[in-house]
C-alpha cells in the first residue's frame, strides 16, 4: 500500500511538474536581456526592458483593448442565453425540440474551432449577400460567434448547478404563491449565482483566449490580442511576448488563487454552523 | 387575475424563454453548417463572395438552374494529399489521447484519493494554467523545445548531449503540445469519475483475496470507464481539427487537416474545397461527438438523483 | 389517539375518477375520494404506489389525465399552484436556503401583497406557534432537522391555507423526535382548524395522525377508514397484510349461516368458526387472516376442538414490551404469536422446543374473499 502511495504522489508530483515548469521558464526568460530568449545573457539580467517595451506597444495595447470589450460582451451575452438554455432544459420538461437543443449546446463543447470558425464565416458572408446584415467584419461578428460557443459552457454549468439542487424548492415558491417569473428573480437565480460567476469568467477566458474562430470572423483593424500573439509567435520566440505571458499568469493566478480561498472560507464557515446546528443550539 | 389570461401568458412566456437560446442557436450554429454544406457542392468563383450560387436565373430559357458540383469532394478523393492529411490527422489525434490518457489517469487517481481538503489544492493547480491563455502555453513550448531552447541547453550543460537535438516542428513536439494543452480536459471527467468510487469497493476485493493491482484491474479500472471515455473524447475530437499547436510546434513536410484547411480559406482563398473538407472532417467527427453527448447526457442525469 | 368523530357534512376535498399516466406506466389509477373539512386524512401505501402523484395534482403540480379534482366545490383544472386555497409541506422540507428563517416564512405573504407590518406581525405569530421565535434570523443550514421541519410547516401554515399537504411530513426525522412531532403536528391541526392531507409509507405514523387512512395500492385506493377499521376490518388481503403483521391462512367456506361462518383450511386441523357472517359464494375460496396477538398460546389443551391448532415453539424474539414467538404446527405452517410480557421475572415463560396450543376468539379471525 506504501508502494502505491509513492507511485501516487509522484506521478502526480511529475504532471504538475509538466505543467508548471513550461510557463515558468517563459516568465522566467522574460527578465533575460538577450533577444534569444532562452540564451541567458547573465551580465544584463534581470531586466524589466521588455515590460517597458510592451508597455509602449501600441498595437499589441490596442488589440487587448479590443479583446477585453469582446470579451466582456461575449461573456455577458453567453451568460444570459445559457442561463436560459440551462434553465430550459434542467427545468422545463420534455417538449418538441429539445432533443434538437440539447445536441446544439453540448456540440461546441467538443466541435474543432476550425470548423466552427468556417461555419460562422460563411454564415456572415451570406447573412450580408442576403440581407445586408452584418456590414463587413469586426467586433460584432466576432462577439457573435464567441457568444455561440461560449454560451455552451455556460449552459453546461448552470444546467448541471439546477441538478444538484432541489426542484422542489421552486415547487415551493410556486405553492406559496409565487408566479414563475417571481420564483426565477426571488428563488433559482439567486441559487445559482455562483454558477453564473464562474460561467461569466469561463466565457470571458474563452473569448480572451480564442484565436481560430477570431481569425475567420474578423475584419481588417478588428485584430484580438490573441491574433497579434499568433501572427508574432509563428515567427519565432519574442521576449515581449514573454514578459506579457507573465503579467497575464500572475493576473489570473492572483484570481484564481483569491477566489479558490474564498470559496473555502466560505465553506468552512458553513460546515461550522452545520456542526453547531447538529448538536443542537 | 383571469385565469385563462394567466395560463396564456405563462405559455407566452416559456415559449419566449426556450425560443430565445434556440432561435440564436439556430441561427448562428445549426444554420451555418447547412451553408457550408451547401458551399461545398459550389464553384469556386474569384469575385465576391467567392462561390458560385447553387440556383442561377438563366436568361435565355427562362428559368432556375441549379448546379450541383461534386468535383470538391472528388478532389478530395483524388488528391492523396488529402487522404494522407486526414489520416495523419486522426494519427496525430489518437497517439496524443493516449499520451494524454497515461499521463492524467495516475493524475486523476491521485488526486481522488488524497484527502478531501487537498484535493481542491490540487484541482485548482490542474485548472490554474488553463486559465491561461491557451497561445502562450503553447508558445512557451517553443522556447523549451527549439534548437537553443531550454532542454537543449540543459542536456549540453550537463553533457549528456554534445550536438542540439532536432525537438521542435516534430511529431513529437505536437504530442507534447496537444498533450500539454489538453490535460485538464482529460482529467477532470476522469477525477470526477473516481472521486464517486466506493472505497469500500476495494476493501471488499481485497477481503475477498484481490491483490492491490488485481483488486484496481479488476473494479476501479472497470467502473472508471466513463470518465476514461469522456476524457478520451474531449481530447481526441477536438485534437483532430487542431490548428494552432501543429502550425507553431508542428511539421512542415506534413500537415494536419486544421492547417490544410485554414490553407484553402485564406491562403488558395478556394471557400467551396474548404467546405468540403469540414464537412467530411465534420462527418468523421459525428460519431464520435455522438457518443460524447450521450456521456455528457447520462451525467446531469445522474446529477439528479 | 383516540379517533375523533369526523363530520361528514362537510366535504372540502373532492376527488373524481382521477387517473394520471406518465407515458405507459399509470400511476393513480381512477381513484375517486372525498376528504372532510378538519380532519386529517393519511394516505397510506407503499413507494410507487401513487400517493405523492395523488399529492401533488392535489398541489398542482400535475394535472391528471382525467377526472378532476375540487376543492371547496370549486374545480381545479387549469389553476395553477400558485392561485389555487392549498398548501404544502414538501419531505425536503424545500426551505430557500438563501432566506433566514424569518424571510422563509414571510416569502409567501409577501406574493399576497400584504403590508410590512402585516407580514412581520403574522410571521412573528407564527414563529411563537412554532416555538421558533429566537431562531428567526437563522439560516435554515443553521438549524437541526427538527427545527428545519418546524419551520417548514410555518411557511405553509402562515398562508392560512384551508387545506394543508403534507408529504412524508416526519419522514426525515429520527424515531425519539418522531413521536414527539406527531402530537404536535395534531395539536397544531385542531388549534388551527386546517385540513390535512398526509401521505406516508409508516404505518405507525398514519395511525396516530390520521382521521381516516386511504391505503392505496398500484395507483389504486384498495380501502378508506378509520385506523380501526383498517387494522381489525381490513376488506382484502393486500391491505390485512400491508397493516400490522397477520396469520394468513387459505381455506374454503364450509358453513354459511347469516351469524357464522365455518371455514376449512388445509393448514389447520381443526375448522375455524367466525361469530359473524360475510357475504361470498358457498364453497368460495376465502382467506382466513389473525393477528398474532389475539392468538392465546397455552401449555393446556383448550376445550373447544374448533379455533384451535397445536404446534412447536421454534423463536423466541423477545422485543421488550412484547415477545414474538413462532411457532410451527404439524402442517409445518409457522404461526407468528405476540404475548406481552406483563411480568418482569421469566421463570413461568414459554421457551423453545415446548409445545403449545394456540387457540383464538370466535370475533378473531377476519374472512377475506379478495
Amino acid at each position: 500500500m506504501n508502494n502505491r502511495g509513492w507511485f501516487r504522489n509522484g506521478m502526480l508530483a511529475l504532471g504538475l511538474a509538466f505543467l508548471y515548469i513550461p510557463i515558468l521558464s517563459m516568465m522566467f526568460f522574460s527578465f533575460n536581456n538577450s533577444r534569444l530568449v532562452t540564451v541567458w545573457d547573465a551580465e544584463n539580467s534581470p531586466t524589466r526592458r521588455w515590460y517597458v517595451r510592451l508597455l509602449e506597444n501600441d498595437q499589441l495595447l490596442g488589440a487587448a483593448w479590443i479583446s477585453v470589450q469582446v470579451a466582456a460582451m461575449t461573456a455577458t451575452g453567453a451568460v444570459i442565453l445559457g442561463t436560459l438554455a440551462g434553465l430550459v432544459l434542467a427545468r422545463f420538461g420534455p417538449f418538441r425540440g429539445r432533443a434538437f437543443l440539447s445536441a446544439m449546446t453540448t456540440a461546441p463543447l467538443v466541435m474543432p474551432e476550425i470548423i466552427t470558425g468556417i461555419a460562422m464565416l460563411l454564415l456572415f458572408v451570406s447573412l450580408e449577400q442576403l440581407v445586408g446584415w452584418p456590414e463587413g467584419r469586426g467586433m460584432l461578428t466576432i462577439t457573435i460567434a464567441h457568444i455561440t460557443f461560449a454560451m455552451a459552457y455556460v449552459t453546461v454549468v448552470v444546467q448541471s448547478r439546477l441538478a444538484g439542487f432541489d426542484e422542489a424548492l421552486e415547487e415551493a415558491a410556486l405553492d406559496l404563491g409565487a408566479k414563475p417569473a417571481t420564483v426565477f428573480f426571488r428563488i433559482t437565480l439567486p441559487l445559482i449565482v455562483p454558477a453564473l460567476v464562474s460561467g461569466w469568467l469561463l466565457a470571458f477566458t474563452l473569448s480572451w483566449d480564442d484565436v481560430v474562430i477570431s481569425q475567420f470572423v474578423s475584419g481588417p483593424g478588428s485584430s484580438t490580442l490573441p491574433m497579434e500573439i499568433f501572427s508574432r509567435v509563428r515567427r519565432g520566440v519574442s521576449p515581449d511576448i514573454n514578459a506579457l505571458a507573465t503579467i497575464m499568469v500572475l493576473i489570473v493566478a492572483t484570481g484564481v488563487v483569491l477566489s479558490t480561498l474564498y470559496m473555502k472560507r466560505e465553506e468552512k464557515r458553513r460546515l461550522r454552523e452545520e456542526q453547531m446546528a447538529r448538536s443542537g443550539s | 387575475m383571469n385565469r385563462a389570461l394567466a395560463t396564456l401568458h405563462s405559455l407566452a412566456g416559456k415559449r419566449l424563454v426556450i425560443g430565445v437560446p434556440y432561435v440564436w442557436l439556430l441561427l448562428f450554429f445549426a444554420i451555418p453548417f447547412l451553408i457550408v454544406f451547401k458551399i461545398s457542392f459550389s464553384w469556386m468563383q474569384p469575385i465576391q463572395p467567392g462561390y458560385a450560387p447553387l440556383l442561377a436565373w438563366v436568361e435565355e430559357t427562362q428559368r432556375f438552374v441549379a448546379t450541383l458540383n461534386f468535383s470538391n469532394y472528388q478532389a478530395l478523393l483524388q488528391d492523396s494529399l488529402y487522404l494522407s492529411t486526414f489520416l495523419y490527422s486522426v494519427k496525430v489525434a489518437a497517439i496524443s489521447t493516449i499520451f494524454c490518457l497515461l499521463v492524467g489517469y495516475p493524475m486523476a487517481y491521485a488526486i481522488a484519493r488524497c484527502a478531501p481538503s487537498t484535493r481542491n489544492l490540487f484541482l485548482m493547480l490542474i485548472i490554474l494554467p488553463f486559465w491561461t491563455s491557451f497561445l502562450l502555453r503553447v508558445y512557451a513550448w517553443i522556447g523549451l523545445l527549439k534548437t537553443n531552447g531550454v532542454i537543449n541547453n540543459t542536456l549540453l550543460a550537463l553533457g549528456v548531449i554534445d550536438e542540439p537535438l532536432t525537438l521542435l516542428y516534430t511529431d513529437f513536439a505536437v504530442y507534447i503540445g496537444i498533450v500539454y494543452s489538453y490535460l485538464p480536459f482529460m482529467i477532470l471527467p476522469l477525477y470526477s469519475n473516481l472521486e464517486k468510487h466506493d472505497l469500500t469497493l476495494l476493501e471488499a476485493a481485497s477481503d475477498l483475496g484481490a491483490s492491490p493491482m488485481k483488486a484496481f484491474f479488476k473494479v476501479t479500472l472497470p467502473l472508471s470507464m466513463p470518465g476514461i471515455v469522456a476524457g478520451c473524447l474531449l481530447v481526441f475530437i477536438p485534437a483532430v481539427g487542431e490548428f494552432v499547436i501543429p502550425s507553431l510546434l508542428g511539421r512542415t513536410d506534413q500537415l494536419m487537416i486544421g492547417t490544410v484547411l485554414s490553407a484553402q480559406f485564406f491562403g488558395a482563398r478556394n471557400w467551396p474545397v474548404a467546405s468540403a473538407v469540414a464537412i467530411v472532417l465534420l462527418l468523421m467527427l459525428l460519431l464520435p461527438i455522438l457518443l460524447f453527448q450521450r456521456y455528457q447526457r447520462r451525467e446531469l442525469e445522474a446529477a439528479k438523483r | 389517539m383516540a379517533q375523533k368523530p369526523v363530520d361528514r357534512g362537510q366535504e372540502y376535498v373532492r376527488i373524481e375518477g382521477v387517473t394520471k399516466r406518465f407515458g405507459d406506466f399509470v400511476a393513480v389509477d381512477n381513484v375517486s375520494l372525498s376528504v372532510f373539512k378538519g380532519e386529517i386524512f393519511c394516505l397510506l401505501g407503499g413507494s410507487g404506489c401513487g400517493k405523492t402523484t395523488l399529492l401533488r395534482m392535489l398541489a398542482g403540480f400535475e394535472s391528471p389525465t382525467a377526472g378532476r379534482i375540487l376543492i371547496d366545490g370549486q374545480d381545479m383544472a387549469g389553476i395553477p399552484p400558485y392561485d389555487r386555497p392549498v398548501n404544502m409541506m414538501f419531505q425536503s422540507y424545500a426551505l430557500f436556503p438563501h432566506m433566514t428563517v424569518e424571510k422563509n416564512v414571510a416569502f409567501g405573504l409577501e406574493q399576497e401583497g400584504l403590508s410590512k407590518s402585516e407580514i412581520a406581525k403574522r410571521v412573528s405569530e407564527m414563529l411563537d406557534i412554532v416555538k421558533l421565535g429566537e431562531f428567526a434570523r437563522r439560516k435554515p443550514h443553521q438549524l437541526s432537522g427538527g427545527q428545519r421541519q418546524r419551520v417548514a410547516l410555518a411557511r405553509a401554515l402562515v398562508k392560512r391555507p384551508k387545506l394543508l399537504l403534507l408529504d412524508e411530513p416526519l419522514g426525515a426525522l429520527d424515531k425519539k423526535l418522531r413521536e414527539h412531532t406527531q402530537f404536535e403536528l395534531i395539536n397544531l391541526q385542531e388549534q388551527l382548524g386546517v385540513t390535512f392531507v398526509v401521505v406516508t409509507h409508516d404505518q405507525e405514523e398514519a395511525m396516530t395522525l390520521a382521521t381516516r387512512i386511504g391505503v392505496m395500492n398500484k395507483g389504486q385506493i384498495v380501502q378508506v377508514g378509520t385506523p380501526t377499521d383498517i387494522y381489525e376490518f381490513p376488506n382484502s388481503r393486500f391491505v390485512a397484510d400491508f397493516i400490522g403483521s397477520v396469520n394468513m391462512f387459505d381455506g374454503q367456506l364450509i358453513e354459511d349461516e347469516p351469524g357464522h361462518v365455518r371455514i376449512r383450511c388445509n393448514e389447520l386441523e381443526s375448522t375455524v368458526y367466525v361469530s359473524h357472517g360475510i357475504s361470498a359464494p358457498p364453497e368460495a375460496k376465502v382467506a382466513v387472516a389473525i393477528r398474532p396477538e389475539k392468538i392465546e398460546m397455552s401449555r393446556t389443551a383448550p376445550i373447544s376442538n374448533e379455533n384451535c391448532a397445536q404446534g412447536v415453539v421454534k423463536e423466541i424474539a423477545y422485543m421488550g414490551d412484547l415477545s414474538v414467538y413462532l411457532v410451527r404446527l404439524e402442517s409445518g405452517r409457522m404461526v407468528r404469536v405476540t404475548i406481552p410480557n406483563v411480568e418482569r421475572h421469566a421463570d413461568e415463560r414459554i421457551v423453545w422446543d415446548e409445545t403449545v396450543h394456540l387457540s383464538w376468539h370466535p370475533s378473531s379471525p377476519v374472512v377475506l374473499t379478495i
